[in-house]
């Protein structure tokens, strides 16, 4: 049996604290950029002109169907052969809005096209312009309808960053890894990171499941 | 006539060893009757060794060996080795002679002899001819990718600036290919790696740039053959005298053999 030393890991703390705020960042930022194109692609498919919803259907289909790290790899090391260098924050950032993109369309989608009929046919009879329909009526309690799956996904995003690290973006993972690597603590490290995920991962869910009511979608009754 | 008997004796004990001893030196003469000579050479190591488009083993040590066959008159028989057999190759006399990036430490020491360094091995700092690099200090402000945990990580964490942004990297492939496509300036990595790196995207312009640690190769023999070994040493030295190490380093490794220990 082997003697384990958190402390050896734990003295590491500034890096995890990085790591997890990184992560948290990332986090934060690809669900506000995410959300909105889960929003506006949901919006495309269920209600666009048919060539867009056909055209957000393939781009939802090609995420939702190919591996997140490979859709990584494309952007930070593929891409610049075509000219485009991103830095591993941006690349991960990018990576991270598209993919929960494509996931949120689908969930808004269904959101979107379980709307009463008898709520839009009240909305246009009340003179609304469609914009106005959509914003105003649908859109909230369909985002009600749908939110616990919002923040699920949100939440699976946060921990599919934990890849990120692996083009160099510092976040959580990648301050455990290389903790392991220097003092070969890997039960440790990886111990004490897998509890700071969960920690922010319940955090997150929490927070979601509280703002969400408040100032996404307003108290709308969902059922 | 009683004190002729220890003389006899030491006669008797000397002439017993005879044999024992013609035969922990008889490698060298063999070598050059049987006109051949194995060596072992590693398959699997660019640019040290490895098996090219025709399946022919070539690199830097197979270059070596070929030297050291001209030099001696004699035939060369490759015989592939991996890092974990080659002693044992030498041990057991199915390879006259081990030049497989074979680096030299007390351990091994206690089992084999070495002759003198042939070869350098190396991590070191890459980079495009058009950037300025002549030391730790000019990498202030720059991208550098690094495989993480690696010796050359250790190394260049060590004395790198402050303001380097050091990207550590997973494994040699993604440091490789972040920096083959751009995403960092300047890489940190063995020479092996670079060496394959820079053979395969010679359009990059790549560089050696400077060391951050050195750890030479030698030429493992048998244990005890100090005739092959100094014939070697010879050649060797002489080698280094002409300039045809630091052309050989050169060729595969992209900078010269330099000043390597005897």
């Amino acid at each position: 049996m082997v003697a384990l030393d958190f402390g050896a890991v734990l003295v590491q703390w500034p890096a995890l604290l990085r790591g997890a705020a990184f992560t948290l960042g990332l986090t934060a930022v690809s669900a506000v950029l995410g959300g909105i194109v889960g929003v506006a692609c949901g919006w495309a498919r269920a209600w666009g002109p048919p060539w867009l919803a056909r055209l957000v259907g393939v781009y939802v289909e090609l995420i939702r169907n190919t591996p997140f790290i490979v859709q990584l790899f494309f952007i930070f090391f593929g891409l610049p052969s075509l000219g485009v260098k991103l830095t591993p924050e941006l690349a991960s950032v990018i990576a991270m809005v598209v993919n929960l993109g494509a996931y949120a369309a689908e969930i808004v989608r269904a959101g979107i096209e379980n709307t009463p009929r008898g709520q839009l046919e009240a909305a246009r009879s009340l003179a609304m312009n469609e914009l106005q329909v959509f914003t105003r009526v649908v859109l909230p309690p369909a985002l009600g309808r749908v939110w616990p799956a919002m923040v699920s996904q949100i939440v699976i995003v946060m921990l599919g960053s934990a890849v990120c690290g692996q083009i160099a973006a510092q976040e959580l993972s990648y301050a455990a890894n290389l903790i392991a690597s220097r003092n070969f603590r890997g039960f440790e490290s990886y111990l004490i990171a897998t509890a700071i995920y969960l920690g922010l991962a319940i955090f997150i869910r929490q927070l979601l499941n509280w703002a969400g009511p408040r100032f996404i979608f307003g108290r709308v009754a969902t059922r | 006539m009683k004190s002729r008997r220890p003389f006899l004796m030491a006669a008797l004990v000397a002439l017993s060893a005879l044999p024992m001893l013609a035969h922990a030196q008889a490698a060298l003469d063999e070598i050059m009757s049987k006109k051949v000579i194995n060596i072992a050479i590693p398959t699997d190591f660019p640019p040290y060794g490895y098996v090219g488009t025709d399946l022919k083993p070539q690199g830097l040590d197979i270059d070596m060996a070929n030297y050291i066959g001209t030099k001696l008159g004699v035939k060369v028989e490759l015989v592939p080795v991996t890092s974990a057999n080659r002693i044992a190759y030498l041990q057991t006399k199915k390879a006259d002679l081990v030049i497989s990036t074979l680096g030299k430490n007390p351990d091994r020491e206690k089992v084999i002899d070495f002759t003198a360094a042939y070869s350098p091995f190396f991590q070191a700092v890459f980079a495009s001819k058009g950037l300025p690099i002549k030391s730790a200090a000019d990498l202030a402000g720059k991208t550098v990718g690094v495989t993480r945990g690696a010796i050359e990580d250790l190394e260049l964490t060590k004395i790198a600036p402050p303001t380097a942004d050091i990207k550590r990297f997973e494994d040699n492939n993604a440091t490789v290919s972040a920096f083959v496509s751009g995403q960092v300036q300047v890489i940190a990595t063995g020479a092996s790696v670079a060496g394959n790196m820079m053979a395969r995207n010679p359009a990059l312009g790549t560089e050696y740039k400077f060391v951050l640690k050195d750890s030479p190769n030698f030429i493992g023999v048998a244990k005890g053959e100090d005739k092959l070994r100094l014939k070697v040493n010879e050649i060797i030295a002489q080698a280094k005298a002409s300039g045809d190490l630091d052309k050989m380093a050169t060729k595969w490794l992209g900078r010269p053999a330099g000043d390597l220990p005897n």
